[in-house]
């Protein structure tokens, strides 16, 4: 990949995530227009939030429908997958019902952000946030972020390999 | 950055006896591709990879592996299914390429109607099908792809090694080359 390349898939502008080893903060965020999900709700077990910049981008789409056709590798671990981006529970349940997705995605909408920003993932400049992945453990803790260039569709493997780093395999 | 930094590498090596290939075992460069037959860009590299294949000849040996996206392409599934069922029958290539010259024709009766016109024993490919036979082979691709960092699709692997580049045939050959001539 070129260095311009680079630039442009948003290489450069990289933030730091919560690291691994912090507790996850708490929230509650809508994830339709009627319902809210609370994430300390899910302890427990693991869970995935997938942070992406937004519906409707090429990118976006790639990456959550192959995590769509990866769940059932993650219910193996018995865990919970929520995408996050800070788009309206109107949009995502457009978005959802178009892509055929079958997980929660939360809507950080208002105050806009506020929880890519605790998570240290939000991009200020663009208002959106970064495409982050964060593996939290039963107990609420932190155990794998990985931030990837806007861009890039990070896959699933580092998920699976985080996951099978927790230990709760059912198979 | 806290991240885990890993190499995307093919974790399920090339096996002769189990990998769908066109090129000889001993090619200067092997190029891997995981496929979905009802993706667009997949359609899109088809005729292209004809090309590099060509172009290269005997010293390219090229393998195909199924990465069926069944959320966004509800045929996907059956139609890798369709070429393993090909493949029982000693025909997978054939079915390979029918399916990606008719990417929008993937229904079940268009199955079966490329299944006859490739000669197969169209009851046992039809009974196959319908009972998923292949589905777990399908799905052992898939998992491999999963694990060596496949993030849409398609994905090409060059020796192992995924190509992060893009996939217009000028492009593929000079890496195809690069990674032939570094042998």
């Amino acid at each position: 990949m070129k260095p311009e390349q680079m630039t442009r898939l948003g290489v450069a502008h990289h933030a730091t995530p919560l690291q691994p080893g912090a507790e996850a903060p708490d929230f509650e965020l809508p994830s339709t227009p009627d319902q809210r999900v609370k994430q300390s709700e899910f302890r427990g077990q693991p869970v995935i939030l997938a942070f992406y910049p937004e519906d409707w981008s090429p990118v976006c789409s790639d990456q959550l429908g192959l995590y769509q056709a990866v769940l059932p590798e993650f219910q193996k671990f018995n865990a919970e997958l929520m995408g996050i981006s800070v788009d309206s529970a109107w949009s995502h349940l457009a978005f959802a019902k178009d892509r055929n997705l079958h997980f929660p995605l939360l809507s950080d909408f208002e105050p806009k952000g506020e929880v890519a920003r605790t998570y240290q993932v939000y991009r200020a400049k663009e208002g959106t946030t970064e495409r982050a992945l964060f593996v939290i453990d039963a107990d609420g803790i932190i155990r794998w972020s990985y931030v990837s260039p806007v861009g890039v569709n990070p896959g699933a493997d580092g998920i699976l390999r985080a996951l099978e780093g927790l230990g709760t395999e059912t198979s | 950055m806290s991240t885990t930094q890993w190499e995307a590498v093919l974790t399920m090596p090339v096996d002769e006896d189990r990998d769908h290939i066109q090129g000889p075992a001993d090619a200067a460069v092997t190029l891997v591709q995981y496929g979905d037959y009802e993706c667009p860009y997949c359609g899109e590299a088809y005729p292209i990879l004809k090309e590099v294949q060509a172009r290269m000849g005997e010293r390219l040996r090229f393998v195909f592996r199924n990465f069926p996206i069944s959320t966004s392409h509800p045929h996907a599934e059956q139609a890798a299914e369709a070429a393993e069922a090909a493949d029982a029958q000693g025909r997978f290539w054939e079915m390979h390429d029918l399916l990606y010259e008719n990417q929008r024709h993937l229904g079940d009766q268009d199955l079966l109607a490329y299944a006859e016109s490739l000669g197969l024993d169209a009851e046992r490919f039809g009974k196959e099908l319908a009972e998923h036979v292949h589905a777990g082979r399908v799905h052992e691709d898939f998992m491999s792809g999963v694990r060596s960092g496949v993030n849409g699709t398609p994905t090409f692997y060059i020796n192992s090694l995924r190509h992060d580049d893009s996939y217009e045939a000028g492009v593929l050959l000079e890496a195809l080359e690069r990674a032939a001539g570094a042998q």
